[in-house]
């Protein structure tokens, strides 16, 4: 199982608990997570990336074992922790306010 | 028994204000979509369970909700809304070309007759239309084929389709507002639209008169006389006898003619309010005076309507999706501050009461009315 943290807002959007455990077929990357999560919560479809391009909203950020994935392809495998369930993916909005 | 329902959209959530049609008790419910900028909600009145709800945030996008028992519960349904061809440009504030994008749903407005019938208008400015509850949305194109759209530019606001006024009369025929562009009109069912700014002059143009470019903020109709048309533009309120093909100043006695909102007295189709605002520099009411303007004559002569309301201190501004108008026989008049506060008047204006003070700035009101 691959465990997502959802940051608050999306968690009252998709009526779910702060994290979540997904059952991810194949290799597990961002687009295999991500599709498996929208396939559970069909509310949170284009709220972390765009319905069409698949490209990651400008202020959400992925991190996991202490790493900013961000910027990885989305069809990179996610680390071996994450893989495994042992560490969560982590979505995660930017800081705003000041 | 008659009562009301008041729906409320605010930079961090939704909220419904209930009561019978004294209209003195009030029943708040809410926030709903907690911390979602919630830009409007409305219900269709041929359903009134039936509620839509335009949630976004910076951070997560566009969301849209949509109720089917008065608001009690929500559920998440289409947010796709992706223009319908090539995507185009348009001017950007420097004046250079710049691709359109979809930010965000402004208004959402119900179809007369059918409940799963929707138009959207959204900022780049398009207009979008659902015909299964919201499911899908698809681009009305016929808008954005107009040959002025390569030269619409941005308000401080966004280039944002904020206003869509059907005709009870008249299904074919639609008028839309454009911030920065103006107003469109179409006759025959959204397949081609031509501007309708003839009158508007404003002086932040360059060609005062010019056929599109006009800072339009809101528009608002009677019912019962489709042909009159009362607009607040950026400077200046403005009526149309004509469905839009003509129009022609009525700021009258007006402290000033800048504001946001305006509407008519769902019973006298000559009654008009507006919130006069200080300027386009100050977004305050002047002199610290929240004053409804009321003028029973179509416009030119207006009085200010100030029982109940802040006549000290207070610097709030007033948006333009932010007043609506119940249909009860002493007819009711609603309106919402960036302070937070929602007014209510029982009595078509003459006295005011807040329901609610505190709740966030406040970007739309509407209301439905149950006899």
């Amino acid at each position: 199982m691959v465990r997502v943290v959802l940051p608050h807002n999306l968690t009252t959007l998709a009526v779910t608990t702060k994290e979540v455990q997904l059952e991810v077929a194949g290799e597990v990357t961002q687009r295999t997570v991500l599709d498996a999560l929208e396939a559970r919560y069909p509310a949170l479809r284009g709220t972390i990336r765009d319905s069409r391009t698949g490209v990651r909203r400008p202020l959400l950020r992925f991190f996991a074992c202490e790493e900013d994935l961000s910027d990885e392809p989305p069809d990179a495998q996610l680390p071996e922790a994450v893989a495994e369930g042992r560490e969560p993916l982590l979505i995660v909005g930017a800081m705003a306010g000041g | 028994m008659s009562s009301v329902r008041v729906l409320v959209g605010t930079r961090k959530g939704a909220f419904i204000l209930n009561s019978d049609g004294k209209r003195e008790q009030w029943e708040v419910s809410g926030p709903h979509f907690a911390g979602w900028e919630v830009y409007h909600l409305k219900a269709s009145p041929a359903d009134p369970d039936r509620l839509y709800a335009s949630q976004s945030s910076g951070w997560f996008g566009q969301v849209l909700q949509r109720s089917d028992d008065g608001g009690a519960t929500w559920d998440a349904v289409g947010n796709q809304f992706e223009y319908e061809g090539a995507v185009g440009e348009h001017k950007w504030y420097d004046g250079s070309p710049h691709p359109y994008k979809f930010a965000r749903v402004w208004h959402l407005e119900p179809s007369l007759s059918d409940p799963d019938t929707v138009f959207a208008g959204v900022e780049d400015a398009a207009l979008f239309k659902t015909t299964d509850g919201a499911r899908s949305w698809q681009e009305v194109p016929g808008l954005r084929n107009h040959p002025t759209s390569g030269g619409w530019q941005p308000g401080a606001g966004g280039l944002c389709l904020h206003t869509i006024v059907l005709n009870p009369k008249d299904p074919e025929q639609m008028t839309i507002a454009i911030s920065a562009a103006g107003v469109f009109k179409t006759d025959d069912g959204g397949k081609t639209w031509r501007p309708a700014n003839k009158g508007l002059r404003s002086a932040q143009l360059p060609d005062e008169d010019a056929e599109v470019g006009h800072c339009v903020h809101h528009l608002a109709r009677h019912p019962s006389r489709p042909d009159v048309l009362y607009m607040q533009k950026h400077w200046d309120v403005m009526r149309s006898d004509d469905a839009a093909d003509s129009w022609r100043e009525v700021s009258g006695n007006l402290p000033t003619d800048f504001g946001f909102v305006i509407d008519v007295h769902a019973h006298e189709p000559e009654t008009v309010y507006v919130v006069p605002i200080t300027s386009d520099s100050h977004h305050f009411v002047p002199d610290g005076k929240l004053r409804v303007y009321r003028s029973r004559t179509g416009g030119d002569e207006w009085e200010a309507l100030t029982k109940g309301l802040p006549q000290q201190d207070c610097y709030v501004n007033v948006l333009r999706d932010a007043m609506a108008i119940d249909s009860l026989d002493s007819c009711g008049v609603y309106f919402g501050t960036s302070g937070g506060q929602v007014y209510a008047s029982a009595d078509a204006g003459d006295t005011w009461k807040p329901i609610v003070r505190d709740l966030p700035a406040v970007l739309s009101v509407e209301v439905q009315t149950f006899q």
